[in-house]
């Protein structure tokens, strides 16, 4: 822990593609050993916002700091070494199909040549166990597996190196909602487990109340709102209300094309 | 109404940006090579992929071929009497030109179609980012072992090409032309120069740089889901087809022209 030092702190964080302008000045704060979930609709910049974090997407202009260093202006190796503390869970798994699943959980162990192929099979098993699999699954392609494992797997891979931050990108998507449930449950044990700092970002706002600690609306590239996620639904603020709620009147008008 | 000049000079511009962004992709993975990780697994597996499993299709083109140019060039040469030039024109057609780029074309066809696809799918799947955010250098992980791999298979394929295509005129020679067996090896040999496989090798190595180099950046650049990966895989075949012209042309008159 660092004190009141936020583990992520952005400023100003802002980026266009072409004329579409996706981040207008994101300001956010995440404190370590928490959960922070991001909410906002198709297209409102939370998937860019993780990928700047994450080094996907360089941004136009603001600075990114994580426990207190400007990332942006990091040299290329301790960027890498920060990377090295950081997993993350894609929204469709993004499994390599041409790997066993035993050698995607541990694929940045053995890329990093940290451990041996005949140890990564223990260590697999041992992953996979923490979020439900048996370790028969390691022998498995990740296309024989169902959404609901493929998640599983995928966060079996987010966590293997023991990262001090993860990020979950739409965890829910696509699952039923018990296995959804199932899914927030491990992402909660795991995070918990491992002491880190969890930012999320979802629609599904069951979800956001399982996972998150705290929570923020991002609206056309901007935050509106962040507070308590236990407050969802109840906050006070119409626009986080009306997504919470689904609401088709509110503030957030859908933009439709006629 | 389009300014026809306006359009002319962005294709222009749209040509220059393409080719410069094509030699930085090619040299980023070329350097690669000099600086550790280094995924000799994935090499060996690239190696087998091209070279193994590319010489069904390369060395039954290469038999047909050099069987269709001994019954071709005999009926022309019988015009003017000189059937027994029939074994040179076959092994020196074979062996600089048609080898390596009969060779060649079939294996971007089936190499540099799949290489495409593979790394297109791995791209609009999220894979591509998941290898960044799991500290691989996807160009290191991606692209060198290929570039490698192509570089080295292509002359073992030409040189099989080589051999076969020889034979095929040998057979035809030999069971429909009347030659004497013996007669036709010496003819084949006698006529033949180092510089002659030499530079169907050296062509060989540098088609092999085109294909893979081709494949790779089609597939590292699709966008757009199924389409986008179907596009790449197009234009990694028809791209690479033509510079392999364009590039005999260039490396013949390097080697051979007065």
């Amino acid at each position: 822990m660092t004190g009141s030092i936020p583990k992520i702190r952005l400023r100003g964080l802002s980026k266009a593609f072409g004329e579409k302008r996706v981040l207008d000045g994101v300001d956010l704060d995440i404190r370590a050993g928490h959960g922070m979930v991001i909410l906002g609709g198709s297209g409102s910049g939370k998937s860019v916002t993780i990928k700047c974090i994450l080094g996907l997407i360089a941004p136009d202009a603001g600075t990114i700091e994580v426990d207190g260093r400007d990332i942006l202006a990091m040299p290329r190796r301790e960027r890498e070494e920060l990377n090295d503390r950081i997993g993350m869970l894609f929204q469709n798994g993004a499994l390599f199909d041409s790997l066993p699943v035993w050698e995607n959980v541990c694929f940045k162990l053995l890329a990093q040549k940290r451990i041996t192929r005949a140890k990564a099979r223990d260590k697999a098993a041992e992953v996979l166990a923490q979020v439900g699999l048996a370790a028969s699954v390691g022998d498995l392609s990740p296309s024989e597996l169902s959404g609901g494992m493929q998640k599983r797997v995928g966060l079996a891979r987010a966590i293997a190196a023991q990262p001090d931050i993860i990020f979950f990108d739409e965890p829910t998507t696509g699952l039923d909602p018990i296995m959804g449930a199932v899914i927030d449950g491990l992402i909660v044990d795991v995070v918990k487990r491992l002491g880190a700092t969890a930012v999320s970002i979802t629609h599904d706002m069951a979800s956001a109340r399982r996972i998150g600690d705290d929570a923020a609306m991002l609206h056309k590239g901007r935050i509106v709102w962040t507070g308590a996620a236990s407050a969802l639904g109840d906050t006070g603020n119409a626009m986080v209300d009306q997504f919470a709620r689904g609401d088709r009147e509110g503030p957030i008008q859908m933009e439709l094309r006629r | 109404m389009l300014n026809p000049i306006a359009a002319v000079g962005r294709a222009v511009l749209d040509a220059c940006r393409t080719v410069g962004t094509l030699a930085l992709f090619a040299l980023e993975g070329l350097s690669h090579l000099l600086r550790p990780p280094f995924y000799s697994r994935l090499f060996l597996k690239h190696l087998v992929e091209i070279a193994y499993f590319s010489l069904p299709v390369v060395s039954l083109t290469a038999l047909f071929t050099g069987m269709v140019l001994a019954l071709q060039s005999y009926t022309g040469f019988a015009r003017f009497n000189a059937e027994g030039a029939v074994a040179n024109v076959v092994v020196l057609s074979i062996t600089r030109e048609l080898g390596p780029v009969i060779a060649s074309l079939m294996v971007a066809g089936r190499i540099g179609a799949s290489f495409a696809a593979e790394i297109g799918t791995m791209r609009v799947t999220d894979q591509i980012d998941a290898l960044t955010t799991l500290s691989t250098n996807p160009m290191k992980y991606l692209v060198t072992p290929r570039l490698l791999a192509g570089v080295l298979a292509l002359p073992f394929l030409v040189a099989v090409a080589d051999i076969l295509g020889v034979m095929g005129g040998w057979l035809i020679g030999t069971t429909k032309l009347g030659f004497n067996s013996a007669g036709y090896l010496k003819a084949t040999m006698d006529f033949l120069q180092v510089m002659d496989v030499a530079s169907g090798l050296v062509k060989a190595a540098v088609f092999g740089f085109i294909i893979t180099l081709m494949g790779c950046w089609c597939g590292y650049n699709s966008r757009g889901g199924a389409q986008g990966v179907g596009a790449a895989t197009t234009t990694a075949v028809v791209a690479s087809s033509i510079l392999i012209l364009a590039f005999d042309y260039i490396l013949t008159e390097m080697f051979f022209a007065r």
